[in-house]
């Protein structure tokens, strides 16, 4: 019996061998290959899984249109498990095992870092669709991404929270473990202190953390007027509870981080009277984008948030580049991706600067009676 | 005279290493890197069966000595603005390995004093509350990346020195345990009060594994560093402790053999699972649970060597799957 059990496993493990080594590369001549590395599974999944909804979406569309230049897109998606070396591990096999044009990806800025050398090395363009950390275009000329960098959130938070909200004294409260949140803290502490506001607190959490009461009490004592929590929504939620619990009743300012539905699904009316920055709103009455929501809720039966948005802007603009450059070479891709200016995105006008970041606009919502509403835009 | 012959050995798989190295160009890099990690996880699986099956202590730290020699060295590699080819890389970034595997091997010595006073559960705690000791440190320090990871190593390790070190483990470790000396090391996983009684100074041998295993895990973690050229704190969670633990048991406690097998298969097998997308982790884990109900001793047990399996898997001359790997 265990011989038996020993066999098979011999054998499942042989046949999946067998089948990884043979099958894979390739993609036939009416196909332009894209590929796709993203968090389909691990601590990030659900900005992973909107992220690609959001593409699979692009890439019907397109296909449905025609696809480009004759060609109909393939999209090839690796899971990343929300893990940097993953990532690295599915980037090479996109590019060197299946031949992929372009690669679109991560969410998280580490994936996107550990990502990207190898983009780069390879002569491959990279856009990536909602990492928001500097660093990320900094890494070469082949790496794009279609969301805003971090010092501009951040920078609009401090606008907001300054100029909208009138908060003259702010706290801080950032997730330690996270190169996001620590981003995203200080450029709003620079951008608030230049306007003539005050940080009266800074305290420190680790993403997975549940119990922030140590914290909230400390920042409490220091008489904030609002409090800003650059971190995912899983935390926020749970922060913006327990302050609620210690009768902290002052605005709770976030990031895009925030733009999930789990975050008032967690928090509940508890999360009245908070504020976060994000690339967009099912709630923008603009055609295109109440155009790409009626869409994808009738093929998902959920209302698309941020990422799936990004996710779509992301397979637009590198269409639009490959249907510009006429080719899928690698530098002419990039080439017409330098250029790309005002694509009509679900996320605005998208441009491309030098920087390779995409220049616009923020839009600002607030949690009211328990529900996420449009609140402003904010231009570049 | 079998430690001569295994000295042969060594130099051969150098000089092997050496000359497939020059091939490593013509391979796939998609399969060069799963060759690589494979022999990463090799070492880290290796040395942490000196700890875990010969000294039967039980490690979940190796996570940790990982990230202090995969960051030591590449604060010295970088400092030192060492490029890929040029011939100053190859002494200084063995340096920087060794720099590493030596700052590992000094945590494993300084923590290891007082917690390998400890026993079973209570040092695997200890461990693992030292390995997020490391990490979470390396992820406040600014001058590290910390949480945004230290980008811009050079790509210094290619084949040769991965498996180079890979020869150097395997050679040290079983001239280790099958030496006069080494013998202790099983006297105290076998019996701690019955070693101690004859003479056997069970935390002397304790600490001389961890040690060992730490520095060759600092090793490890240095290659490492210079192949995937960016590291993240993320990277060394006990998550990935518990990866190489998994690859220890799978193989076999205090079987060199098994564990190398073991390492390689367990590296393969979540590339091979793509296919099935987000369920392969499902799968993958599927796959160990009945591994272990069918092997409880591991997939070659704690004795079987190369010859015992050949005639344990039958008569028929056909290569174990795994031998392909």
């Amino acid at each position: 019996m265990r011989r038996l059990t020993f066999w098979l496993i011999l054998g499942t493990a042989i046949a999946l061998i067998g089948l990884w080594a043979g099958c894979g590369g390739g993609g036939n001549s009416n196909e332009i290959l894209i590929g796709e590395y993203s968090a389909m599974t691990g601590t990030t999944a659900t900005f992973g899984q909107s992220t690609h909804r959001g593409l699979m979406m692009a890439v019907d569309e397109c296909n449905a249109a025609g696809g480009v230049l004759g060609k109909k897109i393939r999209l090839l998606t690796e899971d990343t498990q929300s893990k940097p070396e993953e990532a690295a591990t599915a980037v090479t096999k996109l590019i060197t095992r299946d031949g992929v044009k372009a690669v679109i990806g991560e969410v998280s800025s580490s994936r996107s870092l550990a990502a990207a050398p190898i983009c780069q090395a390879n002569g491959i363009p990279m856009v990536s669709n909602a990492s928001t950390n500097p660093e990320v275009t900094k890494k070469g000329d082949y790496i794009f991404r279609v969301c805003y960098i971090d010092p501009f959130q951040g920078e609009v938070m401090a606008r907001f929270a300054y100029n909208t909200l009138g908060i003259r004294k702010a706290a801080i409260l950032k997730d330690i473990k996270n190169d996001y949140s620590i981003g995203l803290a200080q450029y709003f502490e620079e951008t608030f202190v230049k306007l003539g506001g005050q940080v009266v607190a800074t305290q420190a959490y680790s993403e997975g953390d549940i119990d922030f009461k140590a914290q909230l009490t400390a920042l409490k004592s220091a008489e904030p007027e609002a409090v800003i929590v650059p971190g995912y929504y899983t935390e926020a939620a749970l922060i913006v509870k327990q302050a609620r619990e210690l009768n902290m009743t002052i605005p709770f300012i976030g990031g895009d981080g925030w733009d999930s539905a789990k975050l008032v699904e967690i928090g509940g009316q508890a999360m009245n009277n908070t504020f976060f920055s994000t690339a967009y709103t099912a709630d923008d009455p603009d055609s295109i984008v109440q155009n790409f929501v009626t869409k994808y809720t009738s093929r998902y039966n959920e209302k698309p948030d941020a990422f799936a948005a990004l996710g779509y802007d992301a397979g637009l603009i590198l269409f639009d580049a490959v249907r510009r450059a006429g080719s899928t070479d690698g530098p002419a891709l990039r080439d017409a991706l330098k250029t790309t200016r005002d694509v009509r995105g679900v996320t605005g006008s998208i441009t491309i600067d030098a920087d390779r970041n995409a220049r616009k606009p923020i839009v600002i919502i607030a949690v009211v009676d328990g529900k996420m509403t449009y609140k402003e835009t904010i231009q570049p | 005279m079998k430690q001569h012959r295994s000295k042969v050995y060594l130099l051969l798989a150098l000089v092997a290493a050496g000359i497939l190295s020059k091939f490593e160009t013509s391979i796939s890099p998609y399969y060069f890197q799963i060759i690589i990690y494979i022999g990463i996880n090799v070492i880290l699986a290796s040395s942490l069966n000196l700890i875990n099956g010969f000294a039967g202590q039980f490690s979940l730290g190796h996570a940790g000595f990982m990230a202090l020699g995969a960051y030591t060295s590449a604060v010295i590699t970088s400092s030192l603005h060492l490029t890929p080819g040029s011939a100053a890389s190859y002494p200084m970034f063995a340096a920087a390995l060794i720099a590493g595997g030596l700052v590992a091997s000094i945590f494993g010595l300084l923590v290891g004093i007082p917690s390998l006073r400890l026993k079973g559960d209570y040092l695997a705690i200890t461990t693992l509350g030292l390995g997020e000791i490391i990490r979470v440190i390396i992820q406040s320090l600014d001058f590290l990346g910390a949480a945004r990871g230290f980008t811009g190593i050079a790509k210094l390790a290619d084949f040769f020195w991965v498996y180079a070190v890979v020869a150097v483990v395997i050679f040290t470790i079983a001239n280790l345990v099958r030496s006069t000396y080494g013998k202790g090391f099983l006297a105290v996983r076998d019996d701690e009060i019955a070693a101690e009684a004859v003479g056997v100074d069970a935390t002397r041998y304790k600490i001389v594994a961890f040690i060992t295993g730490a520095f060759f895990a600092g090793i490890a973690g240095g290659l490492y560093a210079h192949f995937v050229t960016y590291i993240n704190p993320s990277q060394f969670g006990f998550l990935r402790s518990f990866e190489i633990i998994v690859m220890v048991v799978v193989g076999g406690m205090g079987n060199i053999a098994g564990v190398i097998l073991a390492a390689a298969v367990l590296t393969i097998l979540p590339e091979a699972l793509r296919a099935v997308a987000q369920y392969r982790m499902v799968l993958y884990a599927f796959l160990l649970i009945v591994i272990m109900i069918s092997r409880p001793q591991g997939l070659f047990g704690a004795k079987l060597d190369w010859g015992r399996l050949w005639r344990w898997i039958g008569r028929r001359p056909s290569p174990p799957a795994e031998g392909k790997a």
